[in-house]
C-alpha cells in the first residue's frame, strides 16, 4: 500500500515542494525525489528535509534514467503550470506542459517498477460557459470546449493520461481536479488579483468561485500519493463565493468593466506583471465554475477541512490585507446615519 | 396501464373548482374568491386596509427607526461580504431583502395577483412546479416566485429554471442566479429537487413566452418532457400551475424577425406601447392575474426506472399539460375582464 520510492515533479514551487517534505516526513516512504527544472528556494529546500532533488527536464529522456535507476513505484505529476508568467511564457508553459507530460509517461511506460500514478490537473477542463450545468461531476464533458491555454493543455493531459492507463492497465491512475488554490502561502493568479487594492471585474457579470485550502490540496495529494486509490477526483471546498463579495471579504474594491475593456486591460496589467490572466481565466471571471466533490468524500475518502468562505478568509487574514475600506470606518457611518435619524425624529 | 390510471386521476380536480378563502377578513366573514359569483361587481378587493402596512405608512417613530436599522445593517452584510450563496449563486439575503420588496408592489398593487389552491404545494421537501408560459418578458416566472414565498405559510423560495439565453446576457445572468435561477438542465433540476427545493418550470420555453396575442391561453408543445422525467428519478410531486393575465401584459401584435436575428433575442417583438414608445413601452399593462396551483401529480409510486420509458414520460407530460390548459379555460370563463378581474 504505502510506496517505497516516490517521484514528484515541479518540486521547486509550493504544492510540489511541500508534498515532497510531506513525504519525506514519512518513515515508511524510503526515498522521495524531486524533479524540477530550477533549484527550490532555500527555505523549501530546508523543508524538503531527505528528499532528494534531482535537476532535471521531463521533457529531456533523461527523465526515463531517474525512473529505471531509483526504481520508482509512484509518480505524482505535480508540476502543471497554470501561469506563463513564471514558466516564461505561453509557449514555453504549453511545452513544459504537455510535452513534459508525454516524456514523462513515456518513460513511465517503460518502467516497469512503476505502479501508481498522480495527476495533478484542473477542473479547468470543464470549461466555462452560461451553457454548462451549475455543478459538474466527473462524467461529464464540457459543453464549450476550452479553446486554448492552460485548460486546454490540462485536457490534452488528461487524454495522454488516459492512454498511458490503457497501455499499462497494471498501474493505477488517479488524476486530481483541482479547483483554484487560495491560502496565506500559494502564489496563484488568484491570490494576486485579490491583492490588487483596486479589483477589476467584468460589468454584468458575478461569477460563482470556488476554491481549495492549499493544505487541503497538499493533503489530498498526500493521500493520493500514499494510497491507491485510482479514478478522477473533483477536488474541491465546499461552498461558494460570488466574486464581487469575496472581494468585499477582502475589503477591495471592485471595478466593473465593459466587456470591450477587459482585453487592453488585461494587457496593462500583464505587461505591469500584476495579474496575468488568460482567456479561460477571463470566461471563469464571467460564470465562475463549480464542481460537485461528493466523488472525494465518499470513494475518495477526504472531505476538506476549510470551507470557500473559510479558505478565502484565511487568505485574507494570512496575507495581512488591509480593506481599503476598514469595518471601523463602516461602522462610524451606520453610527452616523443612525443619531441622524434620531435627531431629525 | 399507467396512462389509464393517471387519466381516471385526472378528471377528478378539472371538474371540480376548489374554492378556497384568500383573506381572512377582519369583518368576521370570510371574503371569498369571487371568480365564481354570479353578480358581484369587478372591483378591486373589498378590504385591502386590514393588511399590515410596512412600517412606511405608520409614522410610528419607533418601528421607522427599527426598518432603518435593519436597512443598516443589510446594506452593512452586503458591503463586508457577510452573506452566504449557494453552489447555484442564489442568494437569498439579497432576494429576501431587496429582490423580492422590489417586485412586491409589481405583485400587490399593479397585477392585484390572487393565488388559489396554494394549500397543493407542500411545505417542506422538493416539488415541481410547471407553469405556462407568457407574457414576451418572463414576468410570470417572478410573480410566481413572489406568490410562493408572500403567499405561502412555509414562504417558499422557487427556484426556477430559465433558458441558457438568459444566462449569457450580462446582468440579467447574475441577477437571475442570484434570485434562485439556475439552467433548465436535469441536473440542476434533479440536484435541487432531490435537496428539498422547490423547483419551477415553464417548459413553452421561448414558444410559449413569445407566441402572439392572438394564440394567448392556447398552451404550446411541451418540450420534451424533460421535467417529467427529472420528477420521475427524483420521485417529486409535480404541482400544475396555471397563470391567468400575463398574456396582457405586453399583447405581442407583432414582430421584427431581422431586429431579432440582430441582437440573437428569439423574437423582438412589437406591442401596442413597444418599441414606438421607447422606454415608456416597458411598461406592462395592469392586468389582473390569477395563479392557480392544481392538485399535486405523484410520481413517487412509480419507478425512477419509468423515467427512461418514453410512453410513461408523455403520458404524464401530457396529463400535466391537459390539467394547466383546462385550468385556464375554467380561470378565462369566470373572467369577466382582463384588468379588472
Amino acid at each position: 500500500m504505502t510506496p517505497s520510492v516516490v517521484l514528484v515533479t515541479g518540486v521547486s514551487r509550493f504544492l510540489g515542494g511541500h508534498l515532497a517534505a510531506r513525504l519525506a516526513a514519512n518513515p515508511d516512504i524510503d526515498r522521495v525525489l524531486g524533479v524540477d527544472t530550477v533549484p527550490p528556494p532555500r527555505d523549501l529546500l530546508r523543508r524538503m528535509g531527505r528528499a532528494e532533488f534531482v535537476r532535471a527536464d521531463i521533457r529531456n529522456p533523461l527523465i526515463a534514467k531517474v525512473i529505471s535507476h531509483a526504481s520508482v513505484d509512484t509518480v505524482v505529476h505535480a508540476s502543471l503550470s497554470a501561469n506563463p508568467g513564471s514558466s516564461g511564457g505561453r509557449t514555453a508553459m504549453k511545452e513544459m506542459n504537455v510535452i513534459g507530460t508525454m516524456q514523462l509517461l513515456a518513460a513511465c511506460q517503460k518502467a516497469d517498477t512503476v505502479k501508481r500514478v498522480v495527476l495533478k490537473s484542473t477542473s479547468a477542463v470543464y470549461g466555462s460557459s452560461p451553457r454548462d450545468p451549475a455543478l459538474f461531476d466527473e462524467t461529464m464533458v464540457p459543453k464549450d470546449l476550452p479553446s486554448g491555454g492552460y485548460a486546454k493543455d490540462a485536457v490534452e493531459i488528461e487524454g495522454y493520461l488516459r492512454g498511458f492507463a490503457r497501455r499499462r492497465p497494471d498501474v493505477a491512475v488517479t488524476v486530481l481536479r483541482f479547483a483554484n488554490f487560495i491560502g496565506p502561502r500559494i502564489d496563484t493568479v488568484f491570490t494576486r488579483y485579490f491583492a490588487l487594492p483596486v479589483v477589476p471585474t467584468v460589468l454584468g457579470y458575478d461569477a460563482r468561485v470556488q476554491l481549495l485550502h492549499e493544505e487541503d490540496a497538499l493533503a489530498v495529494l498526500e493521500r493520493a500519493a500514499s494510497h491507491e486509490i485510482p479514478g478522477t477526483f473533483n477536488v474541491a471546498a465546499d461552498g461558494v463565493l460570488l466574486l464581487s463579495q469575496a472581494i468585499r471579504r477582502a475589503g477591495r474594491v471592485a471595478v466593473p468593466l465593459p466587456s470591450a475593456a477587459v482585453g487592453p486591460v488585461s494587457r496593462i496589467f500583464r505587461s505591469a506583471r500584476l495579474v496575468d490572466f488568460s482567456p479561460e481565466q477571463m470566461r471563469l471571471l464571467n460564470f465562475g465554475r463549480v464542481v460537485d466533490n461528493t466523488r472525494l468524500r465518499t470513494q475518495f475518502g477526504f472531505t476538506p477541512r476549510w470551507t470557500t468562505m473559510q479558505a478565502f478568509d484565511d487568505y485574507v487574514r494570512g496575507r495581512a490585507l488591509r480593506p481599503v475600506v476598514s469595518a471601523e470606518q463602516i461602522e462610524s457611518v451606520e453610527r452616523g446615519v443612525l443619531s441622524l435619524a434620531r435627531t431629525l425624529r | 396501464m399507467t396512462a389509464r390510471n393517471t387519466q381516471a386521476r385526472r378528471g377528478a380536480p378539472v371538474s371540480e373548482a376548489r374554492v378556497i378563502p384568500l383573506h381572512p377578513d377582519a369583518s368576521g366573514g370570510r371574503t371569498r374568491w369571487r371568480l365564481g359569483k354570479p353578480g358581484v361587481a369587478p372591483v378591486q378587493p373589498p378590504a385591502p386596509e386590514p393588511e399590515p402596512e410596512p412600517v412606511a405608512a405608520e409614522p410610528d417613530p419607533a418601528a421607522w427607526e427599527g426598518a432603518l436599522e435593519a436597512a443598516l445593517t443589510f446594506a452593512r452584510r452586503r458591503f463586508e461580504g457577510d452573506y452566504a450563496v449557494d453552489e447555484f449563486g442564489f442568494d437569498a439575503d439579497l432576494t429576501d431583502n431587496l429582490l423580492l420588496p422590489a417586485l412586491r408592489p409589481l405583485y400587490q398593487k399593479w397585477f392585484r395577483v390572487e393565488t388559489i389552491g396554494m394549500h397543493h404545494v407542500p411545505d417542506v421537501g422538493g416539488a415541481l412546479v410547471v407553469a405556462n408560459h407568457s407574457g414576451t418578458l418572463p414576468l410570470d416566472g417572478l410573480m410566481t416566485a413572489v406568490a410562493l414565498h408572500d403567499d405561502h405559510p412555509a414562504q417558499r423560495h422557487l427556484r426556477t429554471l430559465g433558458a441558457d439565453l438568459l444566462f449569457k446576457l450580462p446582468g440579467f445572468g447574475a441577477l437571475a442566479r442570484k434570485q434562485g435561477s439556475t439552467l433548465a438542465c436535469n441536473p440542476d433540476a434533479e440536484r435541487l429537487m432531490r435537496s428539498g427545493e422547490l423547483v419551477g418550470v415553464w417548459p413553452e420555453g421561448f414558444k410559449g413566452i413569445g407566441k402572439p396575442f392572438r394564440d394567448r391561453y392556447k398552451l404550446q408543445r411541451f418540450g420534451r418532457g424533460g421535467f417529467v422525467s427529472a420528477a420521475l428519478r427524483t420521485g417529486v410531486p409535480i404541482i400544475p400551475c396555471s397563470i391567468v393575465g400575463a398574456e396582457e401584459i405586453y399583447p405581442k401584435i407583432g414582430e421584427i424577425k431581422a431586429l431579432a436575428r440582430l441582437f440573437g433575442a428569439p423574437y423582438f417583438p412589437i406591442t401596442p406601447l413597444f418599441p414606438h414608445l421607447g422606454p415608456l413601452g416597458l411598461v406592462p399593462l395592469p392586468s389582473k392575474w390569477y395563479i392557480e396551483f392544481g392538485e399535486p401529480i405523484r410520481t413517487d409510486a412509480l419507478d425512477p426506472a419509468d423515467a427512461e420509458d418514453p410512453m410513461t414520460v408523455f403520458n404524464l407530460t401530457d396529463q400535466v399539460r391537459e390539467t394547466i390548459q383546462h385550468t385556464l379555460y375554467r380561470l378565462l370563463s369566470q373572467r369577466r375582464n382582463a384588468f379588472l378581474g
